[in-house]
């Protein structure tokens, strides 16, 4: 809630070295995942996951924009004043939407016609331009495209996930085919708008209960008098207060 | 006649904006904390649809006519520059006003509520009355929206929420209800 585009939380470092390459590209799927965790994107992740199929093509066509947006912010980095930076950003996310939007037209014209207006409202999509402000902007290519790959992945796996959920309460189907047979009576209002409010709110929920689960597991350890060997090794996390 | 009230209403209620087709989600939740916040924010976003959608018929005439790929370039183009302009004008008019807005009166920019009324209305092919019209609504439609959401929001600030459910859970949960009071104005559709 209290996070939006610009201001993303900041990125994990461990003390005295830099993140390695497998922590730019794990934290968005899970740790600082877009849509879960910093609350982004909420849009298209509610309006486009009536089905699998146009959840993924939705999340495949992001994670395309966000990737090549990525490249060409951290590549130009240096040559972009400060001034005009959110409207090249702007610029560059615009012109690989129109590619993604033809590409899409061209390759899969019904799921094209089923996300309608969404696909070329990617480029008003917080996650885009967030990602270019906080991260592209200020580190180097190779670590941009991971950030960018992870967080695409993120973005992808939440929304086919909602699709999922979505498609089999609401039609009783998984990608098109026909999971619970014909007695199974669909839930109808999960693919009608209010079903997508109702998914993702009951997602959080559950996050917030295994949210709650960790951190009395983590207190409990705390206040066990256990001697700990391996302090050293534990990346950086809240502090453990005894 | 009949036409231009039929998408008014359809724009506010039938096919409102953030309640049935999910945009402008990011200050629906962000800024609904008080309700003459939202109220506020919504006459802004108001006022830049209306703004857009004139400025997207004259560009849909004259420009994009020959150059239909440069459709998506164009309109984020103006709408930011529109949007700059609102941010000085309510910022030299209004301070106070400016403050409480904060991040959310630049993202306006981002909020898709905007650039989908420009494409919405390029794809219906909308002739000018046609165009206001359907901003007018769309903007009615979000002030509705944001105004009912505010003014639950500060009643729920009393209420006894589980803790697990504290801060966007139940929100969302909250939205999913007033999108559900929504989906009765789609029987205004097979009526008319």
């Amino acid at each position: 809630m209290h996070e939006h585009c610009g201001s993303s939380a900041a990125t994990i470092s461990v003390a005295g070295k830099g993140p390695t390459a497998a922590q730019d590209l794990l934290k968005g799927i899970w740790k600082e995942n877009p849509v879960l965790v910093q609350l982004l994107g909420g849009c298209s992740t509610l309006a486009v996951t009536n089905s699998v199929v146009n959840g993924l093509a939705m999340g495949l066509a992001t994670l395309f924009v966000l990737v090549f947006s990525s490249l060409f912010v951290s590549s130009l980095r240096k040559v972009v004043p400060n001034e005009v930076r959110i409207s090249t950003y702007v610029l560059i996310i615009a012109t690989f939407t129109t590619l993604a939007d033809m590409g899409l037209e061209a390759l899969v014209p019904e799921t094209h016609k089923a996300l309608g207006a969404f696909i070329a409202l990617i480029v008003a999509n917080c996650i885009v331009l967030g990602r270019q402000e906080a991260f592209s902007a200020k580190n180097n290519v190779w670590r941009s495209v991971l950030d960018a790959l992870g967080m695409g992945l993120g973005f992808t796996l939440t929304l086919t996930m909602m699709g999922a959920i979505r498609e089999l309460l609401g039609a009783g189907s998984f990608f098109g085919y026909n999971v619970f047979g014909p007695r199974f009576e669909p839930w109808v209002i999960m693919v009608l708008p209010p079903g997508g409010f109702f998914t993702l709110g009951a997602i959080l929920l559950w996050l917030g209960w295994w949210r709650s689960m960790r951190d009395r597991r983590e207190r409990e350890k705390a206040a066990a008098p256990t001697i700990q060997f391996h302090a050293y090794e534990a990346p950086a996390g809240p502090a453990k207060v005894a | 006649m009949g036409n231009l009230l039929w998408i008014f209403v359809a724009s506010m209620l039938v096919n409102n904006f953030t309640l049935v087709l999910f945009l402008g989600l990011c200050s629906f939740l962000g800024v609904t904390h008080n309700i003459g916040t939202a109220l506020r924010l919504g006459l802004a976003n108001l006022f830049v649809l209306v703004v857009t959608a004139a400025s997207v018929t004259v560009l849909n005439k004259y420009i994009l006519g020959a150059t239909p790929f440069l459709r998506i370039i164009a309109f984020i183009v103006v709408i930011a520059s529109l949007v700059q302009i609102v941010e000085m004008a309510v910022k030299k008019l209004s301070p106070s006003l400016f403050r409480t807005l904060g991040i959310y009166l630049p993202l306006i920019t981002t909020n898709c509520a905007i650039l989908a009324l420009a494409i919405f209305q390029t794809n219906r092919q909308y002739n000018f009355i046609e165009a206001q019209v359907f901003a007018l609504g769309a903007g009615a439609g979000l002030i509705l929206a944001l105004t009912l959401m505010a003014s639950i929001r500060e009643k729920l600030q009393f209420a006894t929420v589980p803790n697990i459910a504290k801060g966007a859970a139940i929100i969302f949960i909250v939205a999913g209800g007033l999108s559900l009071a929504f989906m009765g104005f789609a029987g205004l559709l097979s009526g008319g």
